[in-house]
């Protein structure tokens, strides 16, 4: 293994950091340098997502790759990295992501090149090490130092109205970290330890039991933190100003691994650690998450700013996953992992797409388009290709989640799974009849026939985009059975947790006990 | 008739050098007549001199003078804190006073005695003594404020500190008369003594009366509320170096006296002073963020967000004063090193910044800085950073253990509302750096290059910073270790 393959978390953290840090010390007149140094070290960075995702063994429940060195003595504080089958995905996402938006910012970023190539990867690293991260106390620490990247991002980069979505998206974050921390050294208090497997197994033991009311309150600290971030209804409202604000690649980025961050959270804090509490609230969350996923799509559909409907339906999308992993069930939380990933790749083309609309017409409006299928055919094309993964046709990566989605909340409470259904219908109407009015019909506007269509840089990346939606579409096995052993075991916890609380825990627990069957899942997933 | 050991004056080492190089630093004034920033590098010599004495007196700490002064691991690591302030505003002010034309060798004598005060502060373990410290860092310090004669707001400073803080002073000489007629004694550990014996003064309410003027005079000097309202007036007004030595030399010592009346002398007393604590951080946090949040001066924001600060502070004592153990005392040990760090920083940096005469102090003449002075912003970014509180810099962590000795108290509560208000900062700290970098405008704050000495103190203050936030065991083991003798 050596020295690279005990330390790979590490060097996949700081590599960017790095990258940065060379940046850091380059002129600022040498862009073109900039650029492609930037697009290196995170193109590397991704080669090193795909080797750990391919070296990840699927026969493991547990972490991989672990490193644990102690690096504050008092509180103990670990430097503890590790990843399993929920964390492995995201990073590759992360990977495949960053050098996307690099690549989308090529002609777009103009002034100050440096310090932005220096915040973008700056942030890869906080969003590397808030998925790698095992103590309570580091992950807390990448969770809020990824944050003032983003806030350069969206407030140097971005549109007009960028301070005020900028701040906003700061604060609203900080408010919902702010409570985590107290909930964090709480139980720091009650456990003496910041290291999360320590915490489960003194749970598990029963070494450490929560009064049920105390398990309430951090499991909402917790989820309220995670909520905002998703973001959920009713604690959306930062994200459709951060995303429209910001610049195309802090969009993609928002988008594609920011948001994701949440609903990791839920998964990998929220479940294992309060499960009686998930279980208890689970209604109330699913509730919202559907009201998310009509709201979202409802708002989506009235919106004039493109942008600001792919910023809506993030709303919805993030609704489904939030129901997925709420469903507590095995189906339900694959496919609220798997369409974790979807809207990182799907939303996140779409946010370039629009970004390269906007690059040629320096506008946002849907008005201001029409009939561009004829003057941007290959544009239009790709456009075409990741709308419908947005919906979730089958054949792409969207249907996979989405069914895997349904299904589960099917199975938790059918009317969560017709309902969620609805808002899939919504979907389509929404995001067909933006791609109607903006590529369809008559040239109305002059201006829209001398755009030029993609160039060879926009080609490759939508290639690469359009590759992956479909091998995630068509053959999701490598990806589903990375995390099955860890999502098998997430939920068995749950039930044998909750098995030994109230009778009608019980009998839920039993339920998802019996439908998490390998062969039902593998059945499902076809 | 006393007689004084050796090994007495040894333990006033620290106190006795500073001394003499203040009044070394007056009598050389007369005769330097052009190169007065001689007399600064002096008082820096001096400082560094009494950092070994200081150095020299922790290889053998006790008390002395008859237990009326203590140089314990406490008071070490005060001095410590108000070596580190006067130092660093030293730096910070030897090509100041030279650009406002007000290079009088006074100054840093005057610096040397506020420091000097200060130490005394930290170290008596006899309330006369304690006032006689809190008299000589306060006259020098209404002397500093009211500096640039000729400036109107620097001599409203002045008079509006001298006021307000000579009222605060005779409350504090009130409590002590109380204390003294309650027990006989102006001794803290006699008193601690005579109280936990069961001595009938201890359940008497004038004892309550005691503290509570006690504390009326500390929260003045540690602009706590709700005596805090002159902070603003006071650190926009007084040239900003000195608002840098304001906002922490004095601030910390009066923490210093809180956790010794409070946690040793009138240990007792908990019971209410706890609330009034209580109430007191809850109150000064959020009128001290408050005020930060729309104040269009840096100063003024500044002084406003030093409030704040104290508020954080006092919630590590409740932590303390509710569990009676170290953990709350040290972790205010450890922000009062942090704080000291980014605060007097960020306020010799402001006076660089706000060219000669001071003219720009408003958020909006910092426009555009990070692009014509990319270095100069990037330091102040990660002092206000820290202040703000994020991770890797010493203001996380300073928060951070504060917070968890308060949740280690089941102060629940209040680390709520602490955490609440330690957001809401974020806000104004990060309308400088929006300031800074994402407004199209032209720079009014100077864009001369940051003198050396600035630059030194600076440099101090950012690698310090960064250490704490990054590796915070060393020091907070310095203040673990300090916390421990009390009560």
């Amino acid at each position: 293994m050596g020295w690279l393959g005990e330390h790979s978390l590490t060097v996949l953290t700081f590599l960017p950091l790095a990258g940065a840090l060379i940046i850091a010390f380059l002129s600022p007149d040498s862009a073109k340098r900039i650029r492609w140094i930037a697009l290196v070290v995170s193109l590397i960075e991704f080669l090193l997502a795909i080797m750990i995702f391919s070296g990840f063994s699927l026969h493991e429940p547990g972490m991989q790759f672990v490193e644990d060195y102690p690096w504050i003595t008092s509180p103990p504080i670990g430097y503890h990295m590790g990843v399993d089958g929920l964390s492995v995905l995201l990073v590759l996402l992360t990977g495949f992501l960053t050098p996307l938006s690099i690549l989308a910012s090529w002609s777009g970023i103009t002034k100050r090149v440096k310090e932005f190539h220096l915040f973008v990867l700056a942030l890869e690293t906080g969003m590397i090490g808030v998925f790698v991260s095992l103590d309570l106390f580091l992950f807390f620490l990448f969770w809020e130092a990824m944050l003032i990247p983003m806030y350069f991002l969206i407030g140097v980069w971005g549109h007009e109205r960028r301070l005020h979505a900028a701040v906003k998206f700061i604060l609203y974050t900080m408010a919902g970290s702010a409570l985590m921390l107290v909930a964090i050294l709480y139980l720091y208090n009650a456990t003496g330890t910041f290291n999360l497997q320590a915490i489960l197994e003194q749970l598990s033991s029963g070494q450490l039991a929560l009064a049920p009311k105390v398990e309430n309150w951090l499991f909402w600290a917790f989820f309220v933190a995670f909520a905002i971030k998703v973001p959920l209804f009713p604690l959306h409202t930062w994200l459709p100003d951060a995303h429209t604000e910001a610049p195309t690649a802090g969009s993609v980025i928002l988008a594609g691994v920011l948001l994701k961050m949440g609903t990791y959270g839920m998964l990998r804090f929220c479940l294992p650690l309060f499960p009686h509490a998930s279980v208890t609230y689970g209604p109330i969350v699913s509730v919202l998450a559907i009201i998310g996923i009509l709201y979202g799509a409802l708002v989506a559909m009235v919106q004039p700013d493109l942008k600001r409907l792919v910023a809506y339906s993030s709303v919805a999308h993030l609704g489904f996953v939030v129901l997925g992993i709420f469903a507590l069930n095995v189906n339900g939380v694959e496919g609220a992992i798997y369409q974790m990933c979807n809207h990182g790749v799907s939303t996140g083309a779409l946010f370039i797409l629009v970004g390269m609309l906007y690059d040629r017409r320096h506008t946002r409006l849907i008005k201001d388009f029409g009939g561009l299928s004829t003057t941007v055919p290959v544009l239009g094309t790709f456009f075409m290709i990741v709308t419908l993964s947005s919906l979730g046709l089958p054949m792409m990566n969207g249907f996979v989640g989405e069914f895997l989605i349904i299904l589960g909340a099917f199975r938790s409470h059918a009317a969560y799974g017709a309902l969620a259904a609805v808002g899939v219908i919504f979907a389509a109407v929404y995001l067909l009849w933006m791609y109607q009015r903006v590529f369809l019909g008559e040239v109305t506007d002059d201006k829209n026939r001398a755009i030029p269509d993609c160039n060879w840089r926009e080609k490759a990346m939508m290639i690469a985009v359009v590759l992956v939606i479909l091998w995630m579409g068509i053959y999701p096995q490598p990806f589903l059975r990375r995390m099955d052993q860890t999502v098998n075991q997430m939920v068995e916890h749950i039930a044998l947790a909750t098995t030994s609380a109230t009778p009608a825990a019980t009998q839920q627990a039993a339920r998802h006990a019996t439908l998490k069957a390998p062969a039902e899942t593998s059945e499902a997933r076809r | 008739m006393m007689t004084v050991k050796a090994a007495d004056i040894f333990r006033l080492l620290p106190e006795i050098i500073l001394s003499a190089f203040a009044v070394l630093v007056m009598v050389l004034d007369p005769f330097v007549k052009t190169r007065k920033s001689g007399l600064g590098w002096l008082a820096l010599a001096g400082v560094i001199a009494t950092g070994v004495g200081t150095f020299w007196t922790s290889q053998a700490p006790g008390e002395s003078f008859r237990r009326s002064l203590a140089a314990d691991p406490f008071s070490l690591y005060f001095i410590l804190i108000f070596l580190l302030v006067a130092a660093l505003t030293i730096l910070g002010s030897v090509r100041y006073l030279e650009r406002d034309n007000i290079n009088h060798g006074e100054f840093y004598a005057l610096v040397l005695m506020a420091t000097v005060g200060a130490c005394f502060m930290a170290a008596s373990m006899d309330l006369i003594l304690l006032f006689i410290g809190l008299e000589i860092s306060s006259i020098s310090t209404y002397i500093l404020a009211g500096f640039k004669r000729t400036d109107a707001l620097s001599n409203e400073a002045s008079l509006k500190y001298f006021l307000l803080g000579s009222f605060a002073t005779a409350f504090f000489l009130y409590g002590i008369a109380f204390v003294y007629g309650l027990t006989g004694t102006t001794n803290l550990l006699t008193i601690n003594e005579r109280l936990g014996r069961g001595d009938p003064a201890a359940a008497s309410h004038f004892l309550w009366v005691a503290a509570i003027l006690l504390f009326v005079g500390i929260a003045f000097k540690a602009s706590t509320a709700p005596f805090q309202i002159w902070t603003p007036d006071v650190y926009q007004g007084a040239p900003a170096p000195v608002s840098a030595l304001l906002s922490v030399g004095p601030k910390a010592a009066a923490f210093a006296i809180l956790l010794r009346v409070f946690l040793g002398g009138l240990a007792t007393t908990s019971a209410v002073t706890f609330w009034v604590l209580w109430l007191s951080a809850i109150l000064t946090m959020c009128l001290g963020n408050l005020g930060a949040l729309f104040q269009p001066n840096v100063k003024r924001l500044l002084g406003y967000s030093s409030i704040a600060h104290a508020g954080y502070v006092l919630v590590g004592i409740a932590a303390a004063l509710r569990t009676g153990g170290a953990e709350g005392s040290a972790s205010v040990l450890f922000y009062l090193i942090a704080y000291a760090l980014m605060n007097v920083g960020a306020f010799v940096l402001v006076a660089h910044l706000a060219g000669t005469g001071e003219r720009a102090t408003s958020i909006d003449d910092y426009t555009g800085l990070g692009y014509l002075r990319p270095g100069t912003a990037a330091v102040l970014s990660v002092l206000l950073l820290s202040l703000a509180g994020l991770p890797t810099t010493a203001g996380f962590f300073a928060k951070f253990y504060v917070f968890r000795a308060a949740v280690h108290a089941h102060l629940i509560g209040l680390t709520i509302v602490a955490v609440l208000n330690s957001v809401v900062s974020w806000y104004y700290y990060l309308r400088i750096v929006v300031a800074m970098y994402m407004r199209e405008g032209k720079t009014e704050a100077s864009t001369y290059a940051v003198p050396w000495p600035l630059g030194t103190a600076l440099f101090v203050s950012v690698v310090g910073i960064l250490f704490l936030g990054l590796y915070p065991n060393l020091f907070l083991k310095l203040a673990s270790l300090a916390a421990r003798p009390l009560p």
